[in-house]
């Protein structure tokens, strides 16, 4: 075998990977990733990797990234969604009428507290039914998914329009705004609780799979490394904090935001923006999508579905109700999206979302998820929607004319899967 | 010698199926007792595998009747079967390829721990405990299946049928995708398993390793049963004959 004669210091390194347990594929979209932001940053001479801009890359990849989570549960089931974009416009049309007409003409108050979840619920529902309803054609009619998602794809963008007479919506509700990004943050202090959250329960999670496997007397990875994969998450999670927590609201806000609350500002007030809810959407999607994923039942049919459909149904799956319900799981995503998206501009558009399709399917596979189905990862996805977003605005910090940003975007797609191909073909993973 | 004095384990009585007017399985009759390993011989479209599908509920028949253990039995999906505790071997042995051995072995009947989740880990260790017994060189627990050979997914395929306690066997072509030391596990395998008292169809295109492995044979073609011989009565060549001419040997047609 070629690996065995490998050089010797390759192999060290293989080998303190596998050590740590450590899936080498991640490690190259990562790579890349930060290739990618380094070169940026020397472009914009230093502009790229400020606070302000990687909040604002973090808030701008968030829609896209939730739906990109359930895109990966779609093409592992060897599916696609091309009707993502335009069911995040009818979810989206769907809450901005609930919150500025229906409810209100039903007697609710613009401001009360309770406009906001009822129109994220109707959004949710919204998402789901439709989902469902495209996953029901697919698996009971056994209409493929892309005719079925190709026709969603103009059905639910003019539905939209239809129902909102093609019209911008909008201010929406103050409340509903808060998961748009900017318009509503964690602050400092409760940014710094959050992420002490986040590592306490990394660790949690390291402990008790070591102690699961401990229990039932399999080999465990030594302790130190252990630690080295505890620190590493420790320091990407207060990281990533300390970075948002850097971007400073600007003066004049607040200030304003003062003299609204009737008060004067200090002199030499100054505070952070710290992690944006919609963020910490994000985060939660990704939380539960990967126990979804890999601890529940729901999960491991999917992935079995993907590896093979026969031994899936004649293992007792019922494939078809699975194809409904990960269409439905992949709908709520769109709402879920809808809401950051209308929530960032503070108003519904007809035009929300378009090519939004295009955007998750390449997210997916970017992020290694396998067209040919039965493979595929939540967090992969996710860094694959940030790569797209940081090659998008950094060519568009850096003044490349438009047409050339998608030229290059396209081509990195492209070499993406083949990068990915080829790795495969070397490793000799399937 | 096989006890065949009891109730049968599984008697299918006068099945028939069709698809699309041609006769795929036309009113066969077959039982099958305690202990006992019962070759299914025919060429390629006599129908073995459609009939015996009807037993492990990846098809329906259009008429007939399938008793286990003498009762009258409503099989109508893979899922009914598995609780008539018939577990089923497929040619294509029936794995994900993209998943591990545990993930395979309790595909559609997972351990959990009691908040619902998956219990990875007891699903491992009970894996590691049965592929122990039945294939001690496998070790390959944490790679996918598609990184097994044809003998380790065979043995991932036998594990799952007798972790659950399979009373009914069926295997279909088990050793077709298998080299001789390999077919010789299965083989010692099926011994054990007959031992233990499992019924098992064996459906097979070998007459020698019918003849070798099976009690009785039963032939079919173009749909319908030709006849079944306790194998000790008859030569190879009574079976392909059987096989290819459809005739009973004329010493057992009296």
């Amino acid at each position: 075998m070629a690996d065995a004669s490998a050089t010797s210091p390759s192999a060290e390194r293989r080998n303190l990977f596998r050590t740590l347990e450590i899936d080498t594929r991640l490690l190259g979209m990562v790579g890349a990733f930060i290739v990618v932001c380094l070169v940026f940053n020397v472009l914009t001479e230093g502009r790229f990797l400020t606070p302000r801009n990687i909040f604002n890359l973090t808030i701008q990849t968030v829609s896209v990234a939730i739906m990109a989570t359930g895109m990966v549960f779609v093409i592992v089931t060897r599916h696609i969604d091309l009707s993502v974009g335009s069911l995040l416009a009818t979810c989206s049309a769907m809450m901005a009428i609930t919150q500025t007409s229906i409810l209100p003409g039903m007697g609710l108050d613009f401001g009360n507290p309770m406009i906001a979840p009822i129109a994220v619920l109707v959004g949710l529902v919204t998402g789901a039914v439709i989902g469902g309803f495209q996953g029901w054609i697919v698996g009971y009619l056994a209409v493929p998914s892309f005719i079925v998602t190709l026709g969603g794809l103009l059905v639910w963008r003019n539905v939209a329009w239809y129902l909102t007479s093609g019209q911008t919506i909008g201010p929406l509700d103050e409340t509903f705004q808060l998961l748009g990004g900017i318009n509503g943050t964690m602050g400092v202090s409760g940014s710094w609780v959050l992420g002490v959250i986040g590592v306490v329960a990394a660790c949690v999670a390291i402990w008790f799979a070591r102690r699961a496997r401990i229990r039932h007397e399999f080999p465990v990875k030594p302790l130190w490394a252990e630690f080295v994969l505890a620190l590493v998450a420790a320091v990407l999670i207060l990281g990533f904090v300390a970075t948002l927590n850097a971007y400073d609201i600007p003066e004049r806000v607040l200030q304003r935001n003062f003299e609204a609350a009737g008060q004067t500002m200090p002199e030499g007030y100054a505070a952070g923006y710290g992690v944006p809810y919609s963020v910490l959407l994000l985060v939660l999607v990704a939380v539960v999508m990967t126990v979804v994923a890999r601890k529940t039942r729901l999960g491991r049919y999917i992935f079995a579905t993907g590896g093979n459909p026969d031994a899936a149904q004649l293992s007792g799956i019922n494939t078809k109700l699975l194809t409904v319900k990960v269409f439905a799981i992949m709908g709520m995503l769109c709402a879920l999206a809808a809401l950051v998206a209308s929530a960032r501009l503070s108003f519904h558009s007809n035009d929300i979302g378009t090519l939004d399709e295009l955007r998750v399917i390449a997210a997916a596979v970017i992020g290694g998820t396998a067209l040919a189905g039965g493979m595929g990862t939540i967090y992969g996805a996710i860094l694959g929607a940030l790569i797209m977003q940081s090659l998008q605005s950094g060519m568009a910090m850096v003044g490349v004319d438009a047409p050339f940003q998608n030229i290059v975007v396209g081509a990195v797609l492209v070499l993406a899967v083949l990068v990915d191909i080829i790795y495969r073909k070397r490793t000799g993973a399937n | 010698m096989v006890d065949r004095s009891g109730t049968p384990l599984v008697e299918m009585r006068d099945i028939s199926i069709a698809f699309g007017g041609i006769k795929a399985v036309d009113h066969v009759s077959l039982d099958l007792y305690p202990g006992e390993v019962v070759g299914l011989l025919g060429h390629n479209g006599a129908g073995k595998s459609t009939l015996i599908k009807c037993v492990s509920g990846a098809y329906r028949q259009d008429s007939g009747e399938v008793f286990v253990r003498g009762e009258k039995a409503s099989i109508q999906t893979p899922r009914d079967a598995r609780d008539y505790n018939i577990e089923t071997i497929y040619q294509t042995l029936a794995l994900a390829d993209n998943l591990d051995a545990a993930s395979n072995l309790f595909l559609g009947r997972e351990l959990t721990t009691p908040l619902g989740f998956l219990d990875d880990a007891a699903m491992e260790a009970e894996t590691r405990r049965i592929m122990g017994r039945l294939n001690p060189n496998f070790r390959k627990f944490a790679s996918p299946v598609s990184a097994l050979s044809g003998g380790q997914r065979q043995s991932v395929a036998i594990a799952r049928a007798v972790y659950f306690q399979a009373k009914i066997l069926i295997m279909d072509e088990p050793t077709a995708a298998l080299g001789p030391q390999e077919t010789q596990m299965v083989a010692e395998l099926i011994q054990e398993l007959k031992k233990d008292g499992l019924g098992i169809f064996l459906i097979d295109h070998d007459v020698h390793q019918v003849k070798r492995l099976c009690d009785r044979a039963a032939v079919m073609k173009n749909g319908e049963l030709v006849g079944v011989v306790d194998v000790d009565d008859v030569s190879t060549d009574d079976l392909l004959g059987m096989i290819i001419a459809g005739k009973t040997p004329e010493h057992l047609a009296a």
